[in-house]
């Protein structure tokens, strides 16, 4: 089944990006891990357009313009923390701890 | 007839002088003097037209009544016509229909509803009657010959009533307080005196009070006091009477304390003031029980009328007359309440003269002539032998004329003496002898100014000392006037014939009606006849004596006296004149053989005896040559005993009895100390309330008020206490804490999870998110 092969890759890919998110420490690598789940959420949706129509491509689309803007903002971020800091460590980022 | 509608022009005269005086008086050339004595002088004249009027006022009723009733409506036409815009009936009365004594019920409403001046009349009716009532009732025996043209002469006499509304008052303005004149011949003859005895004072005042620090101040009240005293005997309700009457009171406490920087002399305005305040007390209750009595009116005429027709009980009447005797008693300085008179001689002289010896302490006597139906009525004087009014006045007679023998103050003498004399009129009124004691009022208001402003002459001679026996002596050569006049005025008061004290004194004496032969009296009054002949005789034996410390023997003063100046003595010189001669203005009809001509005889008593449905028909004791020639008798035996004594150094065993003999001895103490009223009211009363009473008052306010008040404070911080600790602290307070508590654990335990590791929140939100699926999975599923 060609679908049963799109979702596994999916999901693998998104495993990746969520192991990528908790655990790398550097925030660029955080930042594509992101990327990675965005897209097994697009490889899901140009797969289920297979079967359901159009709807699925396009909504990839605008996924691929959001993580788009998204990663434009979030480097941005991370590279006015390397200004302050020196480093991209996102653990040494808890100012916010209660 | 305008004169008699309009005598208002009298006291305002004297309130506008009062309020220019203030003003503008110091900055005056004579400091505000000239102001009071052109304003009193003009109300003299205006006294003068005014007796004029009225004596063409009660000539004319009876001889042209048509006429009279028609001038009458015709003066009254614009209050008439004010009263048609004035809706309340009450706002403009002219009672002069209210005092016929034979009207019927019609007329009665007529003078209660209709305001007007609905005169005339009735007229012949009172005219037809009266006489005949006169002649069948109670009218004097004595009247002989002249009797009917005495009983047409009196046939009525109409006050002449005008008053404006003052203010209403009582439920639905049942009752209107009025404010106005009522003019008779009390009232005019009284203005006359009033303004005659201010008017010579000021004259006097300008000379004895010159240079005085307040001198402006001065004037301003002697002129206050002239128009509240007019005010008071013009009054046409008894609200209006009570207004002057305090008016007349506090006017005489700023006089007594004059010179207030010396102690004494604020002491004594203050006994004055507040020994007064004790009887006004009985003014304001009596004064109420006769509104009520009187079916809720506070017009003069209206009491009087009711009082004299019986309309009224006898025990509210006799209890009004009670109450009103306490107000005499303290205003008249009649026993008990005598006290504050001679002290108020702290004042200057010619204040002396003027209140406190002959207007304001008239006041009193003047109140119960005004209300006298009442008086009349609820003490029964006629046909009785006793009653508290002459019992009072008798024995302030008798024992104000032994005090004056101690005193070595020719003002306290002299204050003594007005005391003693006020006892007579109050006698006289107590008597029934309503005419006798106006007279007296009368002729003693002119002799004792002569004597006070002749005792001020004497003062201002002799370095401001009034000490008689240490300060004075042989002013006889040295003050000629002051002299003669003073020996005038004294003839008159001790009642030497034919000086006017004699004829007023005989009638008073005569009016008591129990001298034998006596006719005509209201009742035969023993006790007071014998009262009144001991202080007749005291009278004469005391001024004597005063006479001798001041003008003979050797001067014992230190300085040069010298005469006084005309402005002291001119007066002096008139009142000595009026006290000798006006006398003859009330002679009786006939002296044994001889009869006075009409013209002559009872003018007086023609001009000021009210006769009327509002006044109780008094009758007149017949002059009685025995008990004159007795009286004459007394006082000649008043004069001789004390001459013999100083003059002549007689009468020996006399001499320092009171050393000698323990009665005597006593009795010089006793009067030394006033009888001790001063010691009874001062270490005795106030002493009580001062002492045991005001302590117990604070033993009571500290162990029993505040005991309570400490109390009632202790159980509430005992209850705060409790319920601060239990209630506020535990439950309150507790649910807060508990609340703060609850949210601050919460949060200390909730606080864990922020960790600010945005991966530890990715960890949870991916954790989360995948619960939440797998719930779902499983619910979907």
């Amino acid at each position: 089944m060609l679908l049963n092969q799109f979702l596994l890759l999916a999901a693998i890919l998104f495993s990746i990006g969520v192991y990528g998110v908790i655990v790398r420490r550097n925030g660029v690598l955080v930042l594509m891990s992101i990327e990675l789940i965005l897209n097994s959420v697009n490889i899901n949706l140009i797969a289920f357009s297979t079967y359901h129509g159009l709807g699925g491509q396009v909504f990839a689309l605008f996924v691929i313009a959001v993580a788009a803007a998204e990663v434009g903002v979030g480097l941005a971020i991370v590279l006015l923390i390397y200004r302050n800091r020196r480093s991209v460590d996102v653990d040494a980022l808890d100012e916010l701890k209660g | 007839m305008w004169f008699l509608t309009h005598t208002w022009i009298l006291p305002a005269l004297m309130a506008l002088s009062f309020v220019l005086i203030l003003l503008f008086g110091k900055r005056l050339p004579r400091k505000g003097s000239e102001i009071g004595v052109v304003a009193v002088a003009i109300c003299f004249a205006l006294s003068l037209v005014t007796a004029g009027s009225w004596w063409n006022h009660i000539n004319s009723d009876h001889s042209e009544s048509e006429h009279a009733a028609g001038e009458t409506l015709g003066t009254g036409s614009a209050v008439a016509a004010e009263h048609l815009e004035e809706p309340d009936p009450a706002a403009f009365d002219d009672v002069q229909d209210g005092c016929s004594r034979v009207v019927d019920e019609g007329a009665v409403g007529e003078h209660t509803e209709e305001a007007g001046h609905s005169e005339g009349s009735d007229e012949e009716h009172s005219l037809a009657l009266t006489p005949g009532e006169n002649a069948s009732g109670t009218a004097p025996p004595a009247a002989g010959a002249s009797q009917a043209e005495e009983g047409e002469g009196h046939a009525t006499t109409k006050p002449v009533v005008r008053c404006a509304q003052w203010f209403p008052m009582g439920l639905e303005g049942s009752t209107t307080i009025t404010v106005g004149t009522m003019v008779d011949g009390q009232s005019v003859f009284m203005l006359f005196v009033v303004s005659i005895i201010s008017l010579l004072v000021h004259i006097y005042s300008t000379d004895y009070v010159n240079g005085d620090r307040r001198y402006t101040h001065y004037f301003a009240f002697l002129s206050l006091f002239t128009a509240s005293m007019l005010f008071f005997v013009l009054s046409q309700s008894t609200i209006q009477m009570i207004v002057g009457w305090e008016l007349v009171g506090v006017c005489s406490f700023a006089l007594i304390g004059h010179w207030w920087e010396e102690k004494p002399n604020s002491d004594a305005a203050l006994k004055a003031f507040l020994t007064n305040r004790v009887g006004d007390m009985g003014l304001l209750i009596g004064m109420t029980v006769l509104y009520f009595a009187a079916d809720r009116s506070f017009s003069i005429l209206d009491i009087n009328i009711m009082a004299a027709e019986g309309e009224i009980s006898h025990g509210l009447l006799l209890l009004a007359s009670c109450c009103l005797i306490a107000a005499v008693m303290s205003k008249s300085g009649q026993f008990i309440l005598h006290t504050w008179l001679p002290d108020a001689m702290a004042g200057p002289t010619p204040v002396s003269a003027l209140i406190h010896a002959a207007t304001m302490v008239v006041a009193g006597i003047y109140l119960v002539a005004r209300l006298y139906p009442v008086f009349f009525e609820g003490l029964s004087i006629a046909g009785s032998s006793v009653n508290l009014l002459a019992v009072v006045g008798a024995t302030t007679a008798m024992f104000g004329a032994f005090l004056a023998f101690v005193q070595k103050d020719v003002k306290k003498v002299l204050a003594y003496s007005t005391v003693s004399q006020l006892g007579f009129m109050v006698t006289a009124l107590g008597v029934g002898a309503w005419t006798a004691a106006m007279f007296h009022l009368f002729t003693h208001a002119m002799f004792k100014a002569c004597l006070f402003l002749g005792a001020g002459s004497m003062s201002h001679a002799c370095h401001h000392s009034f000490n008689m026996v240490d300060d004075y002596g042989g002013l006889r050569k040295i003050m000629p006037r002051t002299f003669w006049t003073f020996i005038i005025a004294t003839g008159a008061l001790a009642g030497i014939f034919p000086l006017s004290g004699f004829w007023s004194k005989d009638e008073i004496l005569a009016g008591t009606g129990s001298f034998v032969g006596a006719e005509g009296a209201n009742g035969t009054y023993h006790v007071m006849l014998a009262m009144l002949v001991i202080g007749a005789f005291g009278t004469a034996a005391y001024m004597t004596r005063a006479i001798w410390y001041c003008f003979f023997g050797e001067y014992r003063g230190h300085g040069e006296p010298h005469e006084s100046g005309p402005r002291i003595t001119i007066p002096l010189i008139v009142l000595a004149s009026l006290g000798a001669v006006v006398g003859f203005l009330n002679l009786p009809k006939e002296i044994g053989p001889i009869s006075f001509p009409e013209s002559l005889h009872t003018q007086f008593e023609q001009f000021v005896e009210p006769v009327g449905r509002y006044f109780p028909e008094i009758s007149h004791a017949s002059f009685n040559i025995p008990l004159a020639l007795f009286s004459l008798a007394v006082a000649g035996l008043g004069v001789l005993l004390p001459y013999l004594y100083y003059w002549k150094g007689g009468l020996a065993p006399l001499r320092n009895l009171s050393e000698r003999n323990a009665l005597a001895r006593v009795g010089k103490t006793v009067l030394v100390n006033k009888y001790y009223f001063d010691w009874l009211y001062t270490d005795v009363i106030t002493g009580f309330v001062k002492g045991p009473l005001a302590r117990a008052a604070n033993w009571f306010n500290a162990h029993v008020l505040d005991a309570i008040v400490n109390g009632v404070g202790k159980g509430a911080v005992l209850t705060g206490r409790f319920v601060y600790d239990n209630i506020d602290q535990e439950v309150v307070d507790g649910a807060v804490n508990a609340a703060g508590t609850t949210a601050s654990e919460t949060g200390g335990v909730l606080r864990h999870l922020q960790s600010g590791r945005i991966q530890q929140y990715a960890a949870l939100f991916f954790a989360a998110t995948a619960l939440l699926a797998g719930v779902f999975v499983v619910a979907a599923g």
